[in-house]
């Protein structure tokens, strides 16, 4: 079942609060994972894979780099669903 | 019928003593941080890595490899003589042939064993398990000496924010033998050489010689497509290993995975489900990663602060540059 691009930021800010402790409504679509919200490339990744798990989506290794922005993350999510 | 007649060694094996040896020099975080733009509290909180061990200028692979197989060999009760085979596994041999495993051979005494080494980065002590159990069983050779020694620092970029920074010096040594009850279980292993550039060196020898500068290459990692494939893909193959030796995670006394990173190791535990009662190896915290030498120091460190440990289980899994990995329940000598 495809979620919604609010729903994708819903839950995604539930895996980072998980990860990071970082509330949810600190996670907005503009902000950078490393530069806004300190997330480092191992948090991220762990962030990463249990994204692929809550939304069904496969993210490859070298998609991840680009991801740099909440934003970003939450539109290859949404796309990825199809 | 055939003349041929075949060898049968013992039922079963079991490793029958560990040795250790850490580079001389302890180097904290402060020590390396500058070079890198980087921190004591950043590399605790990435790594875990509190301080590392390096060797100095006068201390090579193969002296750690003596030292620690020196004391694998006495805590075993053989003699030197009694080897009937030396695997190393390292990447830090300074030259392509001949093997370092013939030069340890020869230091400690076990000449004529057959000597080789395995290069399978941080699973090659786990490969020189798998070896050294199905030598020992094939009655090829008596006792083995599984060595896993390394000088990384040779190798390490002090300006390489990737990889340089966790890598430590170091020996670990197992004598593996005969035994009256199974002491190695099913050795789980295997390669994805698709992955092939993940983790290795800057560039070719070649490139090396050619370049003006003369730089020796040295190591690099792609640090997330590392990490992601040693949790989620090497839980699999622990998981495996565990079921193949019908050993469940509550019967286990330890676990002793690769000493990668620490954010690994506990990602990695949290995914295997192991009940708070198994030791988890933590030699990283102030050795680093002495990639082949990891897993035997990382045990040999266990040991000593658990003494108690002794005769349970352990999971040991060993993963790298390959990508290769090897993992195998023992009991902990």
């Amino acid at each position: 079942m495809a979620h919604t691009t609010e729903e994708v930021l819903a839950g995604l800010a539930e895996l980072i609060n998980e990860e990071t402790g970082i509330s949810a409504d600190q996670v907005s679509l503009e902000k950078s994972f490393t530069d806004d919200l300190d997330i480092d490339s191992i948090s991220m990744m762990t962030i990463v894979v249990n994204a692929e798990e809550k939304f069904d989506v496969k993210i490859p290794d070298d998609e991840v780099k680009n991801l740099t922005t909440v934003g970003e993350a939450v539109e290859f999510i949404t796309k990825a669903q199809a | 019928m055939s003349p041929l007649s075949q060898s049968q060694g013992s039922t079963f094996t079991r490793i029958l003593s560990l040795g250790a040896a850490r580079g001389d020099l302890v180097v904290s975080n402060d020590d390396i941080a500058g070079p890198i733009d980087s921190s004591d509290e950043w590399i605790r909180q990435r790594t875990g890595i509190i301080e590392r061990r390096r060797s100095s200028e006068a201390e090579e692979a193969i002296d750690l490899a003596v030292r620690a197989s020196t004391e694998a060999i006495e805590k075993a009760g053989i003699r030197p003589d009694q080897i009937g085979a030396v695997i190393v596994a390292t990447i830090s041999n300074s030259v392509q042939t001949p093997a370092l495993a013939a030069l340890l051979a020869d230091r400690v005494g076990a000449t004529p064993a057959a000597a080789y080494d395995i290069s399978a980065a941080c699973a090659g002590y786990t490969y020189g398990i798998a070896q050294a159990d199905a030598l020992v069983r094939s009655g090829t050779a008596e006792y083995v000496l599984v060595v896993g020694a390394e000088k990384l620092s040779d190798f390490a970029k002090p300006t390489d924010r990737s990889i340089s920074f966790l890598l430590g010096d170091g020996a670990g040594a197992a004598i593996v033998g005969p035994s009256d009850t199974i002491g190695i279980g099913p050795t789980l292993w295997g390669s994805d050489g698709s992955k092939w550039d993940a983790v290795g060196m800057d560039r070719p020898l070649k490139d090396a010689f050619d370049d003006p500068e003369g730089e020796f290459p040295t190591l690099r990692q792609d640090g997330q497509t590392v990490f992601r494939w040693a949790v989620w893909e090497m839980a699999k193959v622990a998981k495996e290993a565990l079921e193949k030796s019908g050993v469940t995670p509550e019967e286990l006394t330890a676990f002793v995975p690769h000493q990668a990173n620490m954010r690994i190791i506990d990602e990695f535990a949290k995914q295997l489900g192991l009940p708070e009662s198994v030791l988890i190896a933590r030699d990283i915290a102030t050795t680093g990663n002495t990639s082949a030498a990891s897993i035997p120091l990382a045990m040999h460190r266990l040991l000593e602060e658990h003494p108690e440990a002794s005769g349970g289980l352990a999971l040991q899994i060993g993963f790298g540059a390959g990508l290769v990995y090897g993992a195998q329940v023992v009991t902990l000598p």
